[in-house]
């Protein structure tokens, strides 16, 4: 079981300057916590990334962050909502070069890949809120599409 | 504390160096100002006193590169190859490297050199007796 350490950050997304903003203070918490340099690469661009999904397909919204600890070790969760059009089917947004918004649609699959963990809920119409959490290295959560 | 106060309107010096254009990017590049630095690069090749001899863009300062710069980056090579000329992307941090692989972004049409001395090498305009031999990290 892990829990919700500290209190909640929460940032707005709601131009370009906001995304660097998002970048940056990712990049903060992670190195706080002692995440490697390589590590907190990976998070923070897969940040970057689903703050401009955020941004470019929700119309904006905002990021929260959480200090999750589990045991001894402590982690970090953020979470990106918006209450845009939602994402009507997950499965296809996930694919690789999928995309609506004329980008590369590296955006989910990608992030995917640099997190541990990622969990997508949407609701057509409603919005839509993607959730990751990262753990140091050799922790419990296993790498989710590595082969 | 500098994100929310940097300008936007703030823009990316293209500097000349012999024929070859060097754009060095640092830190927090805000997505108006990386499509800005496409269309200034692309007008400077069309439009510069003579001839660009290539196109080098030092990103070592640049702590992250997710898929909106590399599709800019990827968009400026592309232009500037159809002004006939080269870009080298020079400089990626090796964590950036590795995030980018696992991201599956691959920047089509863009060479590659570990620092500028090695990318202006790359395009035949290597400046005289000032490449290190051994250009380590921290140097």
């Amino acid at each position: 079981m892990d829990a919700s350490l500290a209190p909640t950050t929460r940032l707005p997304i709601g131009s370009d300057a906001d995304l660097a903003w998002v970048r940056q203070e990712v990049r903060q918490a992670a190195a706080a916590i002692g995440f490697g340099l390589v590590q907190q690469t990976k998070l923070v661009t897969a940040a970057s990334e689903l703050a401009r999904n955020t941004l470019v397909h929700g119309g904006g919204g905002y990021m929260e962050m959480w200090l999750m600890q589990d045991g001894r070790t402590r982690g970090l969760r953020l979470s990106f909502v918006d209450s845009g059009p939602g994402i009507r089917d997950i499965e296809l947004a996930m694919t690789d070069g999928y995309s609506t918004g004329g980008g590369l649609g590296l955006g989910l699959s990608g992030a995917k890949r640099l997190v541990q963990e990622l969990v997508v809920e949407s609701r057509p119409g409603h919005g839509t809120t993607v959730t990751v959490t990262d753990w140091p290295p050799g922790l419990p959560a296993p790498r989710t599409g590595a082969s | 504390m500098t994100a929310a106060s940097a300008g936007q309107g703030d823009s990316v010096p293209v500097l000349a160096l012999g024929d070859v254009l060097l754009i060095t990017l640092r830190g927090e590049l805000h997505d108006g100002e990386a499509e800005r630095l496409q269309y200034d690069i692309t007008h400077r090749i069309a439009h510069n006193p003579v001839p660009v001899g290539g196109v080098v863009i030092d990103i070592s300062g640049v702590e992250i590169v997710d898929s909106f710069l590399g599709r800019v980056l990827s968009e400026i090579a592309a232009s500037a190859r159809l002004l006939a000329t080269g870009t080298v992307l020079a400089g990626m941090r090796p964590a950036v490297a590795m995030t980018l692989v696992e991201l599956g972004l691959t920047l089509p049409g863009l060479d590659t050199a570990l620092d500028v001395g090695r990318a202006l090498a790359l395009l035949g305009r290597a400046p005289s007796g000032s490449s290190p031999a051994h250009a380590e990290e921290g140097a």
